[in-house]
């Protein structure tokens, strides 16, 4: 037992001891080290998530700028004027290159800035050492670079909203040419070039961040905390940087070679091309290669956004319906499936350039079996539901909303999987449908459940509930009021700035006037959750209970409001898997309670344990 | 259990934190050197590019930094500390040979005639290696300031004190033998696929 203690011991000093902030000599840091060049993850982790809310606000603000093209294309918006200039034309309506740099910017901010920054950001960095039992990530310097590249790299692309040309307008993917030309489009001007060095920025963030998640995992468990013990959502939080970290490198090249050619003249992506009539010096390149380079990351990308998402509702869904998590072994090797795959599926995105159709269908098999393990977990997540306590607060609401938003985003992924059907689909809006609600939507939901839930741990204060079923009844009705319909918008093109010319598009105006109302009522309901969050922060319900859900996982053993390294004392041991609730009579059972003298734990004996064992355990129990 | 703790150990956080950025470099250059390599198989354009010989030489000198840099952990851990301050010093000397040879490779490509702009196969050739020159450039940063700390953190009466920072220079020394293999790969792999 000595040594056990002086190992644990040994531990501690090594997870703190290089941060200079042992939390035995805690001295008071001053304002600008605590709040802001902060190395306690709990603190970076809400500096991310603050900015994860400013993007998705300006990011929202842009799609309702062009729904409000897309659904009322002959509005008279001259009273935009003073604020848009010159991106509204003398005719009052939002000028075509304008259009453009809204979609891009609000693909890029969403997908990026808010999806995975907002939400890998936030929880891996609140959640992984809280839940791990660690006093804070590997490095909290390399952590806090982490924080200010992504800040750098916001405050770049915040930079080219303002440039006369314009922000980046050749769409989030920035493919070439068009992207790689200067002279191709306003945004490509000089827009690309910030677009370019923001991601570059953004990528070495994503990188520092990963590298300290996974370290973090492996190296800083607590005693006890095995890997198959570790909660749901820090496996996914684990996966998701393993991913970043394949993945990122890849978008960078991308992006350095992508620089190059807009900026030196060379000709990687390049080849035969005139503009204005002119023809370029540019020869031997391929367009195709960045594709391919880029989806090699891009792909990935949409599990790095599910992914934590995914973790996030495995936890609420249990801990709200006080039940184990159904199959927690399955679900753990569906996300190692779903990291595997996602490496080998990216051509998916790219039917349609021409490839090979037998490569094509190779990527079509591959991207189908990627349906098995989600369907896997989707199964899962209903059976944990199934003759569950329910506790119905919004963070459970939304975690079931998730789960259903995932179903139905899913399903069309089938669809567009197959590469016949895939040609017919591609670049309609039955693709913006499916990915909205499956990653976009579904992500969000899940961000929000985890914002419901973590809250009060974050803040020491509740949200306010009220404001929150009002926030979660309207964006799941919104939600499928606004993506539902643009299923039958199948002959749709998606990006095109105005349907109103072609009179085979004109069928859908009614249904994009729709879409578009449905779409502000959306954000102005999201407005109703930031005012909520704020609002809470200073003047919520206040938290007085330690564990005021009974969950079992260890960010609920620390203090109310937890100093930087988390714990006062010793760091608690771990006994148990994170999911025994309602067990053998009891409500829950704490990760940190060891196994009663007849307990087997979960998976070494299947889920239940032995009857007999347990009718054992109740008779000595009686008796004592 | 005390063991799994223990073997969890083995490894230090700020050593691990080093792999997995040493990761994410490898997939940088996994990207650049595939690229390469899709490129030259569907480009007819592609130009036979005869590698200047001094790159020859940079990678027998790299090489050689790398087995300094081994030098002076070892020295380091035993607390050698004159042995130490001679080899550090030697491997950053070394990496900064490394450097100017670089570019007096990249002057001797430009006077064969290739240009960054001429044929994609050169523009290649200039980006990788550039790319490989930023991170060892940022190894010889981190050496001139490791020679530097040899002389004037570590006494030999605070020998002791050394002993506590080994992590520092074992990560360093990861980094630098990772630029190394990095370019002997790279080497190769242009001499294989012109």
């Amino acid at each position: 037992m000595s040594e056990h203690h002086a190992v644990a011991h040994h531990t501690e000093a090594h997870a703190h001891g290089h941060d200079h902030h042992g939390h035995d000599g805690h001295h008071e840091l001053g304002f600008i080290r605590k709040y802001i060049f902060s190395e306690d993850h709990k603190t970076i982790a809400k500096q991310f998530l603050v900015t994860g809310i400013f993007w998705a606000i300006i990011g929202a603000l842009l799609s309702v700028l062009f729904r409000i093209q897309l659904g009322y294309p002959n509005a008279d918006l001259t009273w935009m004027k003073p604020f848009l200039g010159k991106w509204i034309t003398e005719e009052g309506q939002i000028a075509p290159e304008f259009y453009n740099a809204l979609i891009t910017m609000h693909g890029t901010i969403l997908v990026f800035f808010v999806l995975t920054a907002g939400l890998s950001g936030t929880f891996s960095n609140f959640l992984i050492p809280l839940m791990v039992g660690a006093r804070d990530m590997a490095s909290g310097f390399i952590n806090m670079l982490s924080y200010w590249f992504f800040f750098i790299s916001g405050a770049v692309m915040f930079v080219s909203f303002f440039l006369a040309t314009g922000p980046a307008s050749g769409g989030w993917t920035a493919y070439p040419p068009l992207n790689a030309l200067h002279d191709a489009s306003s945004g490509g001007v000089l827009g690309v070039d910030y677009w370019l060095i923001s991601m570059a920025l953004f990528i070495v963030s994503a990188l520092l961040g990963g590298l300290n998640y996974i370290t973090t995992v492996i190296n800083l468990r607590t005693k006890g905390m095995k890997m198959f013990r570790l909660p749901l959502p820090i496996w996914a939080f684990f996966l998701t940087a393993v991913i970043g970290v394949l993945s990122f490198p890849v978008l960078l090249s991308a992006a350095i070679l992508l620089l190059f050619d807009r900026n030196l003249g060379t000709s990687f992506y390049l080849d035969a091309i005139n503009l204005a009539g002119e023809p370029l010096a540019n020869s031997g390149g391929s367009p195709i290669l960045y594709q391919h380079l880029f989806w090699f990351l891009g792909h990935p990308e949409v599990y790095i956004i599910i992914l934590p998402a995914m973790g996030i509702v495995s936890e609420v869904l249990s801990v709200h319906s006080r039940k184990p998590i159904f199959g927690y072994t399955a679900m753990i090797y569906s996300l190692l499936a779903i990291t595997v795959l996602s490496f080998i599926v990216w051509a998916h995105h790219m039917f349609m350039t021409g490839m090979n159709p037998f490569i094509g269908s190779i990527f079509v098999i591959f991207t189908l079996i990627i349906a098995v393990p989600s369907a896997i977990k989707v199964f899962n997540w209903l059976t944990t539901l199934w003759k569950g306590d329910i506790r119905l607060n919004p963070q459970m609401l939304f975690a079931i909303g998730f789960v259903s938003l995932f179903i139905s985003g899913g399903l069309t992924g089938i669809f567009l999987g197959n590469s016949s059907i895939d040609i017919r689909l591609h670049d309609t809006y039955f693709v913006v449908a499916h990915f909205h609600l499956v990653m976009g939507v579904a992500a969000f939901f899940g961000m929000f459940a985890g914002v419901y839930h973590w809250f009060p741990k974050m803040f020491g204060r509740y949200l306010n509930p009220t404001l929150g079923y009002i926030h979660f009844w309207g964006t799941i009705s919104a939600a499928y009021l606004i993506f539902y319909p643009m299923h039958f918008e199948i002959s749709l093109p998606r990006r095109y700035y105005t349907h109103s010319g072609f009179e085979t598009f004109s069928d859908f105006a009614h249904l994009n006037a729709f879409i578009s109302t449905v779409a502000i009522i959306s954000f102005a309901l999201q407005l109703l959750f930031v005012f909520n969050f704020f609002y809470s922060i200073w003047y919520g319900r206040k938290l007085r209970e330690s564990n005021p859900y009974g969950a079992n996982t260890l960010e609920w053993t620390t203090p109310l409001r937890p100093g930087h390294g988390n714990w006062e004392g010793d760091i608690p041991e771990v006994h148990r898997w994170p999911y025994d609730y309602s067990k053998h009579g009891r409500d829950f059972i704490p990760q940190t309670e060891p196994l009663s003298q007849y307990e087997i734990e979960h998976g070494e004996h299947g889920d239940e344990g032995d009857r007999d064992i347990i009718k054992k355990e109740e008779d000595e129990n009686h008796k004592g | 259990m005390a063991v799994s703790i223990h073997k969890r150990f083995i490894v230090h956080p700020y050593k691990f934190n080093m792999w997995i950025a040493i990761v994410s470099m490898v997939m940088i250059f996994a990207a650049f050197t595939s690229a390469y390599v899709v490129k030259k198989g569907d480009t007819k354009t592609w130009a036979d590019i005869q590698l200047p010989q001094i790159f020859t030489l940079s990678t027998i000198v790299i090489v050689i930094s790398s087995l300094l840099m081994h030098a002076a952990y070892v020295s380091f851990k035993k607390g050698a500390l004159e042995w130490y301050r001679g080899f550090m010093t030697l491997t950053f000397l070394a990496g900064a040979a490394f450097l100017s040879m670089q570019i007096q490779g990249w002057y001797t490509l430009v006077a064969q005639g290739v240009y960054l702009t001429d044929n994609v196969a050169g523009s290649f050739i200039y980006v990788i290696s550039g790319a490989h020159f930023l991170h060892v450039a940022g190894g010889v940063i981190a050496l001139l300031v490791f020679s530097i700390r040899s002389f004037t953190r570590y006494q030999a009466s605070n020998i002791e004190a050394m002993k506590d920072t080994t992590i520092n220079v074992e990560v360093m020394a990861t980094y630098w033998h990772f630029v190394d293999i990095l370019w002997v790969y790279l080497f190769f792999f242009f001499m294989l696929n012109r």
